[in-house]
């Protein structure tokens, strides 16, 4: 303490060492709080809430307007060439299409004769915008514009074209942070639809790039599940709400222990161009009280 | 004063960019890793101080929005921040390459504590694909990055020093 007060006709400064040793403290009690406690930090959330999200706001408009125009370039060359090959298609297609539409009318039948009504229409939704995505490349959480304010709290799921994407970790009154199923760090309950199978839903990096999600500890005893089955998120977890779609089997193997099988499974959302999501007003545990 | 409302200025501009523009510009999923310019920009430019607090802001905020623990992503660039500084001392204005070394070093620092932690300590061992598919890439955009933004930084801080040397005169 002394020192300082010595020097206070000069510039107030620390020490770098001693600088570097208070940050490093500040650092490891915060972890520390994190940890340990069930803390949130809701005033500093919000304080950041109110000088970064408006920014994050404006700027990711103009950062997909650019991307847009980007993508545009890169596309004419093969649009110009692609069209040639269309039009030759055209002709083929059209007589295929009076077979298609006569296809479609049938199948049109068929689901309202089997109501294939998606369980989860009941639920109230709210839209939201994606407007900034995780800094960095290991991990691919993002923001979304509404927040408390707007009535959404922690744990609610988020979907997108009629799957699961994710659901809320972190929240501010103007943001909240979403956590993606294909993440490294994200499980997920998940069921096999026809056979109420149960397994675990793992997000991966590497299976990222090929744009799947892993699953393990699926007890298959007969043999039923096959590639092509739709994946539901099971009744079992306690953040995500029953029924709702995460993607279909695309490879499955037994496992070495001869008793569980795993594999990996296609994503029913796309989660490359992800602008838009749903966020769901009601979280598991409400729903059970 | 005004040295420390542009570094304000610049880790809000860096990190809003970094979340909004530099991921919609993104190849492959990759985006490049701005906070380590700045970060790794005012330590050796300034020294060991500037570059811890930068390191520590950026941190932060990454913490705050993208972090699972708060403190993490600050301890980090905290000390990229800190062990930029000592280089102070080697560092010419009209030189690129110490700069250009010294952000590549940083960012694959960074990088490979962000392996380690977040990844190798839960069973991910396959540590070729991540350099291959992750660090690589991330280092290379972020050099190609830092070869427009570095100079923009350094141009800021050169009007600023400027105007202060200006000011200083008048009131001799």
């Amino acid at each position: 303490m002394s020192p300082v007060v010595k020097r206070k006709r000069e510039k107030f400064s620390i020490p770098s060492k001693y600088l570097l040793l208070i940050l490093t403290g500040v650092c490891i009690t915060l972890m520390a709080i994190t940890f340990l406690t069930d803390y949130t930090p809701a005033t500093v959330n919000k304080v950041a809430g109110y000088i970064i999200v408006p920014f994050q706001n404006g700027v990711s408009r103009v950062g997909s307007w650019i991307s847009t125009r980007v993508d545009e370039l890169g596309e004419l060359r093969i649009v110009l060439q692609e069209n040639q090959e269309l039009k030759e298609q055209i002709a083929e297609l059209t007589i295929q299409n009076t077979q298609l539409q006569q296809d479609k009318y049938e199948l049109n039948n068929l689901r309202e004769l089997y109501k294939l009504d998606e369980q989860y229409s009941g639920y109230e939704k709210v839209g939201a915008r994606i407007i900034a995505r995780d800094t960095g490349n290991w991990f691919r959480a993002f923001t979304i514009d509404k927040g408390l304010d707007d009535g959404l709290t922690i744990d609610m799921n988020v979907i997108a074209g009629g799957g699961l994407v994710g659901r809320i970790i972190d929240i501010g009154p103007n943001w909240a942070k979403v956590n993606s199923i294909i993440n490294d760090d994200s499980n997920v309950s998940g069921m096999v639809l026809a056979s109420s199978d149960t397994m675990i839903v793992k997000g991966s990096l590497q299976l990222m790039a090929e744009s799947k999600i892993g699953f393990e500890q699926l007890t298959d005893s007969k043999n039923q599940v096959e590639i092509g089955d739709k994946i539901v998120t099971s009744n079992i977890s306690n953040k995500y709400l029953p029924g709702i779609l995460i993607g279909y089997i695309s490879e499955i193997a037994q496992d070495s222990n001869n008793i569980t099988k795993s594999g990996t499974l296609t994503p029913a959302v796309d989660f490359e161009h992800l602008e838009e999501v749903l966020v769901i007003l009601e979280t598991k545990q409400q729903i059970e009280d | 004063m005004k040295r420390n409302i542009a570094m304000i200025f610049v880790i809000l501009a860096g990190f809003i960019l970094q979340t909004t523009v530099f991921q919609a510009l993104s190849f492959g999923g990759i985006a490049p890793n701005l906070l380590i310019i700045i970060t790794a920009s005012y330590g050796f430019m300034f020294g060991r101080r500037y570059g811890m607090t930068v390191g520590f802001i950026c941190g932060l905020l990454m913490d705050i929005f993208y972090g699972s623990v708060l403190g993490f992503y600050a301890l980090i660039y905290l000390y990229i921040g800190a062990a930029n500084g000592v280089f102070r001392r080697v560092f010419y204005q009209n030189d690129i390459m110490l700069p250009i070394a010294l952000i590549t070093a940083s960012d694959f620092v960074y990088s490979f504590i962000c392996y380690i932690l977040l990844f190798l300590l839960r069973g991910r061992f396959q540590f070729t694909f991540y350099l291959k598919n992750i660090i690589l890439p991330e280092i290379i955009y972020t050099i190609f990055v830092t070869v427009f933004l570095y100079p923009c930084i350094l141009l800021l801080n050169k009007a600023l020093e400027n105007t202060k040397k200006r000011g200083d005169h008048k009131i001799v």
